[in-house]
């Protein structure tokens, strides 16, 4: 298969924009350069390619994945394990405070 | 509907989906076995997979499963194959910056909920998730605006919830509150869930909008959060109906948020725009494999599940002729049982119910038994104790009073009941002592008659302490001035 830039660049025009890139980064929290945009668009662009070219294939005979795990049911049972010792977890924090962790200001809402 | 039922204006019609977050009463988390319960003491309930730690790894709590199916199978849902998936978003709630729930492949889908006036509620699904941890604000008032910094409790971060979401299929006030009283009862007969509003282990959120009567389309709908009691729940969506009628009204239009309910201030306030879904960026749990419970194991569920309120209901009501509402309530505090006996005792089932409902709104109760009520219940019947004296022994017998014996009971107050000869007697003297009143019941208007009732049954209630039977007393009367 050919993966040379050319072909991508004119695969992501169809498939993922800029725009969408930005957008994504955004929900992601992520600062992106403008040249890491114009770099993840082209892969994100690839990445969507190859997926539209395994959709094109007729799989009407295969049974559909659920999980990549070929299991299903992995339960415990309801038993109770000892909880993690307070003053060694809040050691592991960058701030606590009154057996809580401290956090910054909270900018936005809750979910 | 009540009378206190508020109403919209008649062109416009109230649509109402409710979601609401229950947390299964198992003794673990769903994915640790830290342990699932209420702490003060902060942070004490925690292990490497509740605070998110690299390298832990969830396994999915068998009885949380369980628990979820039998609550699905409840509602009428069929049980599908499942696969859990990451809800991404940034808030320190949770450590691990997602929160695992269930998205495109629930549990539990497609049920309903019949209220108790037999209006049906489509269930569009009831899936399994984590609860989040707890977050409080410190400095500017408490509020996340413009407070300094946070803490944040991670003891609930984990424990195992099922969010039950409703289609928009309610239309009142009443409805949206009788769902959520039948929920809690469902629940509380499958025993999934304390189902305690005002302690948090059941939250409800509202979707509310309203659009022309008689019209099908759902309007832009906005979701009602921090609604802490069915009280509370009645108010918000009121108050939120009326603000889009308004908006209307007025040539605007609400916009699609989430709201915050004051229930101080009475109102609701605006809160973040509701994020498309797939903001939240949601994708398969890698860590998690898909529950695929085989058709034994729903066979098995459907086996073990309890006769639900609806039923239980229905069966009082073959039983007996008393208004609805007594029998909803007698059920809602899980008195059906009781009341059952009494009757195969041979007790009269509207009596019973009706002294149930009346006397017997008690926290605690165990002390009775269908045996005991039966005996009391007969006694009444019987004309051996009057009603005024049944209600003191009925509480008496909740109390535990001598062993709740109700004929100990009324012996040690000496409540017998008067020989009929006796009361006859007492009528005859009082009907010479008072020749002018008695003329009065005999000849007089309806006014009369019923003021010189009083009057008698007055004297004879204070010649006998009381223990006259009221009935008895108005029949005799009856009697002798027919004759």
């Amino acid at each position: 298969m050919e993966w040379s830039g050319a072909v991508s660049l004119g695969a992501m025009t169809q498939r993922i924009t800029r725009d969408e890139v930005v957008h994504v980064a955004r929900l992601a929290r992520l600062s992106l350069s403008d040249a890491e945009i114009d770099e993840f668009t082209s892969q994100l662009g690839d990445i969507l390619e190859h997926a539209a070219d395994i959709e094109a294939l007729d799989v009407g005979d295969v049974e559909p994945t659920l999980h990549p795990l070929p299991m299903v049911n992995v339960l415990r049972p309801d038993e109770l394990c000892p909880a993690l010792d307070r003053d060694l977890l809040l050691s592991q924090a960058p701030a606590a405070e009154d057996g809580q962790f401290r956090v910054p200001p909270i900018l936005g809402e809750e979910p | 509907m009540t009378a206190h039922e508020p109403s919209l204006p008649e062109e416009w019609e109230l649509v109402v989906g409710l979601e609401v977050h229950v947390e299964l009463a198992t003794k673990t988390k769903l994915f640790c076995g830290c342990e699932n319960k209420f702490s003060h003491i902060p942070n004490t309930l925690t292990c490497p997979t509740c605070v998110g730690l690299p390298g832990s790894l969830p396994v999915m709590n068998e009885k949380a499963v369980e628990f979820a199916m039998r609550l699905g199978r409840a509602l009428g849902c069929e049980i599908h194959p499942s696969v859990m998936a990451r809800k991404n978003y940034f808030y320190p709630d949770m450590a691990k910056d997602f929160q695992t729930t269930q998205y495109d492949q629930p549990t539990n889908a497609d049920g309903q909920l019949a209220l108790a006036d037999g209006t049906i509620v489509g269930i569009e699904r009831a899936h399994i998730e984590e609860d989040a941890g707890k977050t409080t604000h410190v400095g500017g008032g408490g509020r996340i605006n413009d407070a300094t910094y946070s803490l944040v409790d991670y003891n609930r971060a984990g424990v195992p919830l099922v969010e039950i979401v409703s289609q928009p299929d309610i239309r009142t006030v009443g409805h949206a509150k009788a769902y959520v009283s039948e929920l809690r009862d469902i629940l509380l007969a499958i025993q999934v869930s304390d189902a305690k509003m005002e302690e948090g282990s059941m939250r409800v959120d509202a979707n509310v909008s309203v659009r022309p009567t008689g019209s099908d389309e759902l309007r832009t709908r906005c979701e009602l959060k921090n609604i802490n009691s069915v009280r509370s729940l009645g108010r918000a969506i009121e108050y939120e109906a009326r603000r889009h009628v308004d908006l209307y009204t007025n040539g605007e239009a609400p916009r699609q948020e989430t709201r915050h309910w004051d229930e101080e201030g009475g109102r609701s306030t605006a809160g973040r725009s509701k994020e498309d879904a797939d903001d939240y960026r949601y994708f398969q749990e890698p860590d998690l494999v898909p529950l695929s419970p085989t058709a034994a194991q729903i066979a098995e569920i459907d086996a073990s599940m309890p006769v639900l309120p609806a039923a239980r209901r229905a069966r009082l009501g073959e039983l007996s002729s008393v208004a609805d509402e007594v029998i909803v309530t007698v059920v809602e505090r899980g008195q059906d049982g009781l009341a059952l006996g009494a009757i195969e005792a041979g007790a009269d089932a509207d009596k019973v119910l009706t002294r149930i409902q009346n006397d017997l709104a008690v926290d605690d109760w165990s002390a009775v038994t269908s045996e005991s009520l039966a005996m009391l219940i007969q006694m009444e019947t019987g004309g051996e104790l009057t009603a005024t004296q049944v209600k003191q022994v009925l509480g008496e017998m909740a109390a535990g009073e001598h062993g709740g014996d109700p004929k100990v009971i009324a012996a040690a107050h000496g409540f017998e009941a008067m020989e009929s000869n006796e009361l006859e007697t007492l009528v005859d003297q009082l009907i010479v002592d008072h020749p002018d009143e008695w003329s009065r019941f005999v000849d007089g208007d309806d006014g009369d008659r019923k003021k010189m009732q009083g009057f008698f049954t007055g004297q004879i209630m204070k010649a006998t302490k009381g223990q006259a039977d009221g009935r008895a007393v108005a029949q005799l009367l009856g009697q002798k001035s027919a004759g």
